[in-house]
Formats: structure tokens, sequence, C-alpha cells
């Protein structure tokens, strides 16, 4: 097989997604869990030019972009919670920070 | 030649990822994280996109990630305990997790008949000048809008971060 098809960049993507999606569930500690959501960000970008591949359009490029600023973004104000939380808990496991459970 | 660079950084990518779903040092998950990032990086370049490969390395590898660990290595977060309430996790996590990618494989094969054939080099679209032209024109609102969130942001990590909360 010479060239690769596309399809193999979809379900490589799916199999990151999955991949985040079970770090997130599966993590204790908020860094990880917060690096499991930057992991299905990623994945969803590779779809994304992958699609705008496949229609020959560089839509999926831009939409890619702006996933990747607000990425960013997420990714400044997140660290800056979890800096606050250890603050004022000093813990970063996510089952000692529970002052909403019910 | 395509076929060996899509096998080689597809590899590094999944390895990357599952490494960082097992590691227990967060240090050694921000790594493997950046695995993942850089192979992704090669996977787009790929794909004809060269500009969002390049924006890959430089905003994600480089400064979101160098903000994780900065992050990490200023709490100075150790290994996670694990504790052993999740059981649902250890005993259904794998299986579900083995059906979820060939529920997505198998939709992706049958749903999408008439999927091109990737070839490095045979359609070259997403070079700076072209994302340049269509980000000034018809995306110019969300353009500035994303602005405005990034000041936002930049706004909000200031204040949560600052000495006193209260």
């Amino acid at each position: 097989m010479p060239h690769v098809p596309l399809s193999w960049y979809l379900i490589l993507s799916a199999i990151l997604f999955a991949l985040g999606a079970a770090g997130f569930v599966y993590r204790k500690s908020v860094i990880t869990v917060f690096m499991s959501i930057e992991l299905m960000l990623n994945a969803v970008n590779l779809s994304f030019v992958a699609f705008s591949y496949q229609l020959h359009r560089i839509d999926g490029h831009i939409y890619s972009f702006f996933v990747m600023v607000v990425a960013a973004a997420e990714a400044a104000v997140g660290l800056a919670i979890i800096l606050t939380i250890f603050k004022n808990r000093g813990t970063l496991q996510i089952d000692e920070v529970d002052s909403m459970k019910l | 030649m395509d076929t060996v660079l899509f096998i080689i950084f597809a590899t590094i990518a999944v390895v990357s990822a599952v490494s960082l779903v097992l590691q227990k040092h967060p240090i050694a998950s921000a790594l493997s994280l950046i695995g993942v990032m850089g192979s992704l990086a090669v996977l787009y370049l790929l794909l004809g996109a060269e500009f969002i490969a390049m924006a890959q390395m430089f905003v994600y590898a480089g400064a979101v990630m160098v903000l994780f660990i900065f992050v990490i290595m200023l709490l100075n977060a150790g290994s996670e305990k694990s504790s052993g309430k999740s059981w649902f996790a250890q005993i259904a996590g794998l299986p579900l997790l083995i059906v979820f990618a060939v529920v997505m494989g198998f939709v992706i094969k049958r749903g999408f008949t008439d999927l091109r054939v990737v070839e490095f080099g045979s359609w070259v679209g997403g070079t700076a000048e072209h994302i340049g032209q269509l980000l000034f024109t018809r995306y110019l609102l969300p353009f500035e809008v994303v602005s405005i969130l990034i000041l936002i942001a930049i706004l909000g990590a200031v204040v949560l971060a600052r000495k006193e909360i209260d």
C-alpha cells in the first residue's frame, strides 16, 4: 500500500480521544486529569485537519487554530485554579476536594 | 514513505498517550504529552497543514507544556496515591475503552466510504498565507472574539493566582 487512507487518521484520532477520556475518568491527580483534557482536544484537532484534507478546504485548519487558542486560555485559567486549590487545601488529589459534595 | 512515516508517528502518539494515562508521576505524564503533541505535528505536516503543525509545536508543545511543567514543579507534585475506591474503573475501564475504539473504527470505516488517500505534497493548502487570508476575511469576527477571550483569560489567571484569594 503506497499511501495512507484518510480513515487511518480518523481512527488514530478516535483512539487518542478514547485514551484521553479514560485518563480523565481514571486518574486522581488534578494535573493529570487536566492533561487528559488537552489530549482529547488534540485528538479532535487531528480529525479537524483530516476532514480539511478530505474536503480540500482550509476551514478545518481555522477551527483547529481556534481550538488551540481556546486550549491555551483554558490552560492558563485552569492552572491558576489548580494553584489556588493547592494553596487553600494543600492537596492535588481530586478525591480530597469534595466540599461541594452533599 | 507516507505509510512508514504515518505508522512510526502514530505508534509514538498512541504509546505516549498510553504512557500518559498509566504513569504515576505528573512529570512523566507531561513528557508523554509532549511526545503525543510532537508526533501529531508531524502528522499535520503529512496532511498538508504546515501552519497548524508549526502552531502545534509552538503553542502546545512549547507554551502550554512549559506552563504545565512549571506548575508541577512549583507545587512539587509527587506520585499520586492510588485510592482503591474506583473498583468500577478497575473492572470495566479497559473493556469499555476497547469497545469505544472498535465502535468508532467501525463507524469510520462504514460511514465514510469515499475518503481520500493521503499523499504528502499532493495538496498544500494550509500555508500561513492561506490561513491568514481566510482568518482576516471570513473569520474576522471569531478572530476578534477569540482575542478578547485571551485577554479575559489573562486577567482571570492573574486574579486567581494572587496571593490573597478573599
